[in-house]
């Protein structure tokens, strides 16, 4: 009983620990190694939190409480399901690895502010705890509008003109669509259903006419901004300004993540499957979906910048969550979950190579890149492994997400989508496969004098501070010169191996996850 | 004891009354400023008591000088006066210690025992409105506190506060006069001053009496709405808030307006609520028109003012727009988010107003354009900034959203999906005027001109951090503001017919 009793705690403590975390950070401003000793600990400890609640949970245990009630309707209450169990697993994973990169890159680049950075960090960890353990929809919106905040200083980092300007665009969009959209529906469920706590099988069945659910989705789905679904994904491309660690963040640990997690989760907990197919209110999300996902990647063709490219093909590979969500069966939805895991294991590692690319080279064109499998032939291949799960190949975790997709649509009779998936899975090949070739096989462009010139105009760059973070030092361009190798920082190389190693992984342990997921489907 | 217990309605209005009187004996400014803390703490007191008492055993009537009503001047507390009473004299307990520095730096050591002195006689002014249940004794405080407000804000630095003195004063008269020809038309009618008197009367009166009952209501709407500030009878306070001594527009913003729209709610639902019936008349849909053209209009000006203070004043119109809008859809949920705004934008906007006083005294400006990079130089006044910022904007886990919440699910409980995302639209535009200067003060290198500023002290940040903290802390516990101004609200609407 009394492990019953510690276990509902845990949530609670998963949100606490990195906002203690953050409380802790400022005191060691001076001394660098053990601020980050302070991130790299409590990232751990949460691991450790998080993981404890795994096998309750697969054992069909929701553990969790309630905290406080502000108001009828407004209730902050936690509770561990089991997809929130994944996404909770999945964020605390990247983020000691994004920690250990953070640290690389951080310091290659000799950023400033870098205390307020990890600061931001550690809250924004806390705040996608909260998401994944939010039990009902106001502890969701709380939590989901305290990430939105603690990440604007994140995506401004550089204070440059242009940053401050993506920033605007980030925080105007996802306070925008979710004060505008994601509020009134919100209002709307708690008035039409008296509840807003999360519930297997939903809270609307028989509450609301069609329409109502028709337009209540429309509102969740576009309110949900993080979610990236177009036409509201261009926060997501214009924060590519960012510092990698930071676009990684918001591309595979948290944000985009909590966006497509808190679209699943209304769908499966609010609407409820049957009521959903019932009202046929979900069949224009597959549509928009589909749609969202064939555009972005035809974008993501023609983008040259690395990151910008990126930045679509994640646009698309959250419609796959989207659309396997709206399918509103329990294959897609399982597609769904398995989706977000393999996707931040394959998304974390790209930006993590394209971060590298950036410290160790100062590129970051795909036209610039030929011929740098030989300077980075460890980041071209993690680039590789990431690439190749993105697609959908085997031995990489995200086949089984793709899988389960395609098996999710014709289950629902959805035979075009399956098609709008492969051809999706062809355009991710033409857009992330030609950067690992022309990598390997274009030879490198001539770099004649220039070359030792460039080096010595970085260093006089890097002694002139961190206003110019971009420079690559001058030391590494020596180095490079010499041995033919130029590889990133450690720290930054151990981290993108670790994740493509974790996209290998994934692709054996799918059958846990969806186990895992099969929870939800199974009454308590 | 037990004869102070059941004085305790006069207590209120005497105590700040006589201690003005005492100040103003008083020549040294630190002196002045002991006594009027001294009677600034007393007052939560009093009226935490009659709150507690009005909670346990109901309205409690007080007949002054022992003439009984409706002959004599009566006090009458009910749970929404207790409520009102309470957030006047708590803000100005709260906000007193910060009085001290800053009073001395911008009214000056030799004129600040006057200053005081017309402090307490607004203070008594405005719990005497709050307090009192005759609609012409009502007149006389809400003049004693509007004669009074116009000297604080005369008071101010600048010389443009005379200005902004001089207009409050033609437009503070005006709705004065208004008001007054309300109550002599409600005098006419019924022989009576006493409120509930008035509105048992208006209740059985002939039908050939309503047109008569209408106009007074015209009167009394417009009279109250010109000070309380109701777009678009708002035109003096914009300058009356930004060129006021800093302390003042602090009290001003929290309290002033907030007893104004209290007395028109007493109007509306006490008095008129019972003799007429509102729905039929198209109060309600002028209240809600104007509240949102004010949220907007008001919230589109705020975003292009570079003085912090003049547009945290634009910002008060807006809010000022949501409380009328509680009033103005008039159900439980609607009314409990219009009377809950009344406490939690007071505790908002005067911890903005303290966060600029703060930065005046430190810095001697509040210009948008001169405060880059402030927020590094004095990180708990910008901070306590942002997080009553967030507050205004109405994010989730600050007050202002609880009281956003219950405005929404009012409109909604009516079936009015337009208002409700009109009202969370121009909460966005919120987010863009105090976006700005937490863009200006937090990302961008300080200004050459503040190196030296730094947080000031404890005696200012501590009443700001309170507040702050009281941001987050109503946001998530409402049992105190929410759960108070539901109980008035039920009060209030049993009354209508």
């Amino acid at each position: 009983m009394t492990a019953f009793a510690a276990s509902d705690t845990l949530p609670l403590l998963a949100v606490l620990v990195p906002l203690l975390g953050a409380l802790l950070i400022p005191l060691f401003h001076r001394a660098p190694n053990l601020r980050e000793a302070v991130t790299l600990l409590t990232a751990a400890i949460l691991l450790v939190i998080v993981v404890q609640l795994l096998p309750p949970v697969m054992d069909g245990a929701r553990p969790g409480a309630m905290l406080i009630e502000a108001a009828p309707g407004l209730s902050i209450a936690l509770r561990v399901e089991p997809l929130g169990m994944l996404f909770a697993l999945v964020a605390s994973v990247l983020w000691i690895v994004n920690s250990i990169y953070s640290i690389g890159y951080m310091r290659a680049h000799d950023e400033p502010r870098q205390t307020s950075f990890y600061v931001c960090f550690a809250i924004a960890l806390g705040s996608t705890m909260g998401i994944a353990f939010a039990d009902n929809l106001f502890t969701l919106f709380l939590f989901y509008e305290a990430l939105t905040l603690c990440t604007f200083p994140l995506v401004t980092h550089k204070q440059s003109p242009e940053a401050m300007r993506a920033g605007r665009l980030y925080l105007l969009l996802l306070l925008g669509t979710s004060m505008l959209l994601l509020l009134p529906a919100i209002i709307g469920t708690w008035v039409l259903a008296g509840t807003t706590t999360f519930t297997p099988g939903g809270i609307l069945a028989g509450k609301a006419s069609p329409l109502a659910i028709g337009f209540l989705l429309a509102l969740y789905a576009f309110g949900i901004g993080k979610a990236a679904l177009m036409p509201v994904h261009f926060w997501l491309p214009a924060a590519m300004v960012a510092p990698t660690p930071v676009s990684a963040l918001l591309h595979a640990v948290a944000v985009v993540k909590a966006g497509v997690f808190s679209v699943v989760k209304v769908i499966v907990y609010v609407f409820g499957l049957e009521t959903l197919t019932l009202s046929g209110g979900n069949e224009w999300l597959i549509y928009v979906g589909c749609a969202s996902l064939l555009l972005a990647s035809l974008i993501a063709l023609t983008r040259d910048n690395l990151k910008a490219r990126l930045a679509f093909s994640t646009v698309s590979q959250l419609a796959y969550v989207v659309v396997g969500a709206a399918l509103a069966g329990p294959a897609g939805v399982i597609g769904s979950g398995l989706q977000i895991a393999t996707h931040a294991a394959g998304k974390i590692t790209l930006f993590f190579c394209a971060g590298a690319i950036y410290v160790a080279s100062h590129k970051t064109e795909v036209s610039e890149m030929a011929g740098l499998g030989r300077k980075m032939p460890i980041t071209m291949i993690a680039f590789l492994i990431g690439s190749l799960s993105i697609i959908g190949l085997p031995p990489f975790g995200g086949m089984w997400s793709k899988w389960a997709l395609a098996m999710g649509a014709l289950d629902a009779g959805y035979a075009t989508v399956v098609a709008v998936l492969m051809i999706s899975s062809l355009l991710s090949v033409a857009y992330l496969l030609p950067v690992v070739a022309r990598a390997f096989f274009l030879p490198p462009p001539a770099e004649p004098e220039a070359h030792g010139e460039l080096g010595e105009h970085g260093m006089h760059q890097g002694a002139h501070s961190g206003e110019h973070s971009g420079e690559h030092s001058g030391e590494h361009a020596a180095a490079a010169a010499k041995s033919g190798l130029q590889e990133a920082p450690v720290a930054c190389l151990i981290a993108l191996c670790a994740t493509a190693l974790l996209c290998l992984v994934l692709f054996f342990q799918a059958d846990r996850i969806e186990a895992l997921l099969q929870g939800i489907f199974i009454a308590p | 004891m037990e004869a102070l217990w059941s004085h305790l309605p006069a207590l209120q209005i005497v105590i700040p009354l006589l201690g003005g009187v005492l100040v103003a004996l008083v020549r040294r400014g630190s002196l002045a400023f002991a006594l009027t803390l001294v009677v600034s703490w007393v007052l939560p007191v009093v009226s935490g008591l009659l709150l507690y008492q009005v909670l346990s055993t109901g309205p409690i009537s007080y007949a002054l000088g022992g003439w009984p009503p409706p002959w004599g001047i009566e006090y009458r507390v009910d749970v929404l006066n207790a409520f009102v009473l309470m957030l006047v004299s708590a803000i100005g307990a709260i906000i007193m210690p910060f009085a001290r520095r800053s009073v001395a730096l911008e009214v000056g050591e030799r004129r600040s025992a006057w200053f005081y002195c017309m402090y307490l006689m607004c203070l008594a002014g405005l719990l005497g409105v709050a307090i009192t249940g005759d609609a012409f004794n009502a007149f006389v405080f809400l003049e004693i506190s509007s004669l009074s407000t116009y000297v604080l804000i005369a008071l101010g630095r600048d010389r443009r506060a005379l200005v902004a003195a001089f207009r409050y004063l033609i437009m503070g008269t005006i709705g004065a006069t208004f008001y007054v020809i309300g109550v002599g038309l409600l005098y006419v009618l019924t022989g009576s001053l006493n409120m509930v008197d008035i509105a048992q009367r208006l209740a059985v009166a002939p039908p050939e009496q309503a047109r008569a009952m209408v106009a007074a209501l015209a009167f009394l709407t417009v009279g109250i709405s010109l000070k309380l500030a109701l777009f678009p009878l708002h035109s003096w306070l914009p300058g009356a808030y930004a060129y006021a001594p800093s302390w003042a527009t602090v009290f001003l913003s929290a309290t002033a307006t907030k007893v104004a729209i209290y007395l028109l709610v007493r109007f509306l639902f006490s008095i008129f609520g019972g003799a007429l019936d509102l729905r039929s008349l198209p109060v309600a849909e002028i209240l809600i028109a104007l509240s949102v053209a004010a949220m907007f209009i008001a919230s589109f000006i705020a975003v292009y003012q570079s003085n912090l203070k003049r547009m945290l004043a634009y910002s008060s119109l807006a809010q000022i727009g949501y409380m009328m809008l509680g009033i103005g859809i008039a159900n439980q949920a609607a009314l409990t988010g219009g009377l809950v705004h009344l406490v939690n934008h007071a505790i908002m906007k005067a911890a903005l107003f303290m966060a600029m006083g703060s930065l005046f005294y430190r810095v001697g400006t509040v210009r948008l354009t001169e405060i880059a990079g402030i927020g590094r130089k004095m990180p708990l006044t910008m901070g306590a900034f942002v997080v009553a910022g967030l507050g205004i904007i109405g994010t989730p886990g600050t007050a202002g959203f609880i009281s956003k919440w219950y405005l929404a699910v009012g409109a909604l409980d009516r079936g009015w999906w337009v208002l409700v995302f009109l009202l969370v639209a121009s909460s966005l535009i919120s987010v863009l005027y105090i976006g700005r200067v937490i863009e200006m003060a937090w990302f961008r290198p300080a200004a050459d001109g503040l190196a030296e500023a730094k947080d000031p002290p404890l005696s200012m940040l501590l009443p700001l951090l309170l507040l702050a903290a009281a941001t987050i802390y109503f946001g998530i516990d409402t049992r105190l503001t929410a759960g108070i101004a539901g109980e008035a609200a039920q009060f209030l609407l049993g009354g209508l017919r």
